[in-house]
């Protein structure tokens, strides 16, 4: 198990060839600091020997300055890393640890288990292969457990193993370990965990940890770090899948070559091997499998590599190598489960950006199904998922994507999110399948189009999009300029709150979630109208960059006119035109923007203007001037 | 086909260093000449051919590394047809500041960490990979792949992104810029083994051969050249030594060894249960040390 000393002092290259050919398994550990988390991956670095001298003495050091285990060795100490969380015991983010033994080397992803870290949870355990879930043997299966055991089988691991830790302090009993394992059974098979291994522990005394126990003779399973070592890894599975290589970067040194390459996320490759690029549907063949010391035979899945092919393919970094036989899938609509990792709410409507294999594409949650208690498993309406919230949801992309099911296929079925703003980390994802409504619903083909209809009217539509505070004057200067249009003979069409929030969008609040929803129906009904030929003005707060981003991706380049109303919130508050910034100021107005909801200014637009240095007369002669600078007006 | 461990973190190594390649600017790897420094640019080589190695290779000098270091370096930039930056804190020089005078802390503060900051923002370089390792220290345990730092370069480690599957998240906000650590889920051992199997060449500082040292403080220094002061009583003797670590040849423990190979010199680090950074003189102060200088830009 632990490195054979004899055998590195008498023959090290013989110890080498064998350690050549190690594997190597990541494992997650979950379970609370009370259940002895940090002791057992403690115990196993310390039992495998992979403690040196110097980090032993500082070790010991540590156990007599903050150790819990009055001067003894505190296991715990070795894997608790940051200062102020070794300060407060407890551990806050995902460590990884590194072990190895002589068959093995093991890399354990080790994450705190209270339900307010389960972003780290699902973290460490998207690379792992298989999960430690830790039981205190005087609990029982906590609610804890249940969570713990739900997110690994969301995340896709197959193999459990059950430790119930603190047997010492049960005296060793057998029946204690039985129940348990009859009570957490029935509720893994409801979750769809099937192959559970459960082991009778004490990681403070070394019990069943690297042998059998004498203490628990009863049980006649494996110990845990045997069994760690011969746990089957699910690499042939992900080998006989079917081939999938997500082309991370084309190689072009000079004209002559032209590779692709990429990390196998499944199947195997050789040349002279039929290919399919996704999601365009083109297809080749494989020529060559490229490295520094000559060209291989085969490659497998989880093997970096660089391709050529026989034909000149247009590929480029985000398409998907696959089997032309059996290709992915191809869609730009998909069910998935979503697991919200930022403290900012997700916010249907919103457009996010999804990064899948090595393709980015914008994303938009078109309905949240239904959220997950993560502790009774119910599921519950809900319109937003907040920090560490799960749940199930539509998604509309921009643009078609190559994928499998998350169940058949974690790299091409898994996918994150990210703000576009604060370029964060917001969300991670598993695909279930592709929603047909993509595919059935095909465009009419209409003989009447947007440049007939706008040559009808003699004039270029346009959506002069204007933002500002509440009070800032965006109505009074869109009214103005839309008297001046007239004037000029143009057709146009004044969209506001009034016409708006009274119609179409009364069934919305103003809740951040019904303020994206507002603006994206805002969006698309100007969308429409633009489409009849028209030249369209919005007055609306529209405090989020995103969709007011949005609007502008829906609109053809240079069709859409950003106007900044940028009059200060110190003005907009002293004018208080409806009274609401006093209301807001009392409590009895939530959600107001620039009071308790925050207005995110607009970092480019076409215009900007500030009331305080100008009449709104003054200003929509503004606007008119520069929609005739931009060539909207002729 | 069954992978190997080492094959698998060759694979995850080889797909960071692609992905900051097709997402970034402009990457930088930094290059130290120690054992990491030599792998990492292996892997780099192999991710990447037959183009070289698609960004230059910088080292961050502090003028006081073996002369033997500085030999190595050039002859690899040149082997994998790399441009290679040096940069030396301008600061640090006019200040003479140096291991003996100033001590080991403002020494590295001074040459490293600053001069670090200072080539980063000179060639503006928005990702820089660096050899560090997780199993070297505690506080790189829970460091990221990508790990993000501030215009300041600081590391804010309450707010690290998750890192899921195999999907690094390298968008960053204007001024921000991103340190990579391909090697994360490599340890010592693995760097030896790889380094065994695929006959990479490193500084001969790391073979046992005669060499002028002088015990002092318990740490055999070698005297490397004519700026060393000597203390009294103190007189270089050629003993058979070798380095575990590389650095500045002040701050750098050399130990007794007759291991010349290879193989020698894994078996003699299997047997003698010492952990790395031991020979590195700034590690001795607290436990908590790097994650400070971490957070104040040290890489």
């Amino acid at each position: 198990m632990a490195p054979d000393p004899d055998l590195i002092a008498t023959d090290i290259q013989q110890y080498l060839r064998q350690h050549e050919n190690k594997s190597l398994l990541r494992f997650i550990t979950c379970g609370s600091v009370d259940d002895g988390k940090s002791t057992v991956i403690g115990r196993l670095l310390f039992d495998s020997k992979m403690l040196f001298e110097d980090q032993l003495a500082a070790i010991e050091a540590d156990s007599r300055k903050w150790g819990t285990q009055g001067g003894e060795i505190d296991f715990a100490l070795l894997v608790d890393g940051l200062s102020a969380e070794r300060e407060q015991g407890i551990t806050i983010d995902v460590a990884y640890r590194f072990f190895s033994t002589d068959r093995r080397k093991f890399i354990v992803a080790d994450t705190p288990g209270h339900e307010q870290y389960t972003r780290n949870m699902i973290t460490g355990a998207s690379t792992a292969d298989v999960a430690v879930i830790l039981t205190d043997a005087r609990k029982g299966v906590l609610t804890q457990t249940r969570r713990h055991s739900y997110l690994v089988s969301l995340i896709g691991i197959r193999k459990v193993v059950l430790a119930i830790n603190k047997m010492d302090l049960m005296d060793y009993g057998e029946k204690v370990f039985l129940d348990i394992v009859g009570q957490y059974t029935e509720f893994a098979r409801q979750i769809g965990l099937t192959d559970i291994t459960a082991i009778p522990l004490s990681a403070l005394k070394g019990d069943n940890m690297i042998a059998p126990s004498g203490r628990m003779p009863w049980y006649r399973g494996p110990a845990l770090l045997p069994w760690l070592e011969t746990v089957e890894i699910d690499e042939a599975r992900q080998q006989a899948g079917a081939l999938r290589l997500p082309v991370q970067w084309v190689n072009r040194p000079n004209s002559e070559f032209r590779g692709y390459a990429g990390t196998l996320a499944s199947g195997s490759v050789r040349p002279g091997e039929r290919v399919r690029v996704q999601p365009s549907g083109r297809e080749s063949t494989v020529a060559r499998l490229v490295t520094t010391t000559g060209d291989l035979a085969e490659a497998v899945a989880g093997q970096s590599v660089t391709l050529t092919l026989t034909d000149e393919v247009d590929i480029s970094r985000g398409d998907v190598l696959s089997s032309a036989s059996n290709p992915a899938e191809v869609a730009d609509q998909f069910e998935a489960m979503l697991v919200w990792m930022s403290e900012d709410a997700m916010l249907p409507g919103r457009p996010y950006l999804m990064k899948i294999g090595a393709r980015t594409v914008s994303a938009t949650i078109t309905e949240l199904k239904y959220k997950v208690n993560v502790n009774t498993l119910e599921h519950l309406a809900a319109r937003t998922l907040d920090l560490n919230e799960i749940g199930a949801c539509n998604l509309a992309l921009d643009r078609v994507v190559a994928f499998d099911p998350y169940t058949v296929n974690r790299e091409t079925g898994g996918f994150i999110l990210i703000d576009r703003m604060t370029n964060n980390t917001v969300g991670a994802g598993m695909l279930h399948f592709a929603l047909r409504r993509a595919h059935n619903i095909h465009l009419q083909h209409l003989d009447v189009d947007k440049v007939a209809r706008a040559a009808q009217k003699r004039q270029r539509p346009a959506v002069i999009w204007f933002t500002g505070l509440s009070g800032s004057g965006k109505s009074t200067i869109a009214n103005l300029v839309e008297k001046k249009l007239l004037a000029l003979g143009n057709h146009s069409y004044l969209l506001d709150g009034d016409n708006i929030r009274h119609g179409l969008n009364k069934n919305l609040g103003f809740t951040d979630a019904d303020r994206v929803e507002n603006i994206r129906r805002v969006a698309e009904v100007a969308r429409l109208m633009a489409d009849a030929g028209l030249i369209v003005l919005t007055a609306f707060i529209s405090p989020f960059r995103a969709e007011r981003d949005l609007a502008r991706g829906l609109m053809a380049p240079g069709e859409f006119v950003e106007i900044h109303v940028d009059t200060p919130l110190a003005v907009t508050e002293q004018r208080d035109v409806k009274g609401l910034y006093a209301k807001a100021r009392r409590g009895e107005l939530r959600n107001f923007t620039g009071i308790d909801s925050p207005y995110e200014a607009p970092e480019n637009p076409e215009l900007r203007v500030n009331t305080t240095d100008c009449t709104p007369e003054a200003a929509a002669d503004l606007v008119i001037a520069k929609l005739r600078d931009l060539g909207v007006l002729g | 086909m069954k992978l190997t461990h080492l094959q698998r973190l060759e694979a995850e190594s080889m797909h960071i260093l692609r992905e900051v390649v097709a997402e970034c600017e402009r990457p930088v790897m930094l290059y130290s000449v120690g054992k990491d420094s030599a792998t990492m640019l292996h892997l780099a080589r192999k991710a990447f051919y037959p183009s070289p190695p698609p960004f230059p290779l910088l080292h961050v000098d502090t003028t006081w590394k073996f002369r033997e270091m500085y030999a190595e370096r050039d002859r690899i930039a040149q082997e994998a047809g790399m441009d290679l930056l040096v940069h030396q804190n301008p600061e640090a020089a006019a200040l003479g500041i140096n291991p003996f005078t100033h001590g080991s802390q403002v020494h590295t503060d001074m040459w490293k960490t600053q001069g670090l900051k200072q080539a980063l923002d000179k060639y503006g370089f928005d990702a820089a990979f660096g050899g560090a390792r997780r199993d070297e220290e505690k506080s790189r345990a829970k460091e990221r792949i990508f790990s993000f730092r501030s215009a300041q370069h600081r590391w804010d480690p309450k707010h690290q992104r998750p890192e899921l599957w195999k999907l690094y998240n390298a968008r960053k906000n204007r001024n921000e810029s991103i340190r990579v650590f391909p090697l994360s889920n490599w340890t010592e051992l693995d760097i030896w083994q790889y380094i065994y199997l695929e006959s990479i060449a490193l500084v001969p500082l790391y073979y046992a051969a005669k060499r002028p040292v002088v015990e002092r403080d318990g740490v055999l220094i070698m005297v490397d050249d004519e700026r060393m002061p000597l203390r009294e009583g103190e007189t270089p003797q050629l003993r058979d030594v070798r380095f575990r670590t590389l650095g500045c040849y002040p701050l750098s423990g050399a130990f007794e060894s007759t291991a010349t190979t290879l193989p020698a010199i894994i078996q003699e680090m299997l047997l003698a249960r010492t952990s790395e950074r031991e020979g590195r003189i700034i590690d001795n102060d607290s436990a908590a040390s790097m994650e400070k200088k971490k957070q104040e830009g040290y890489f």
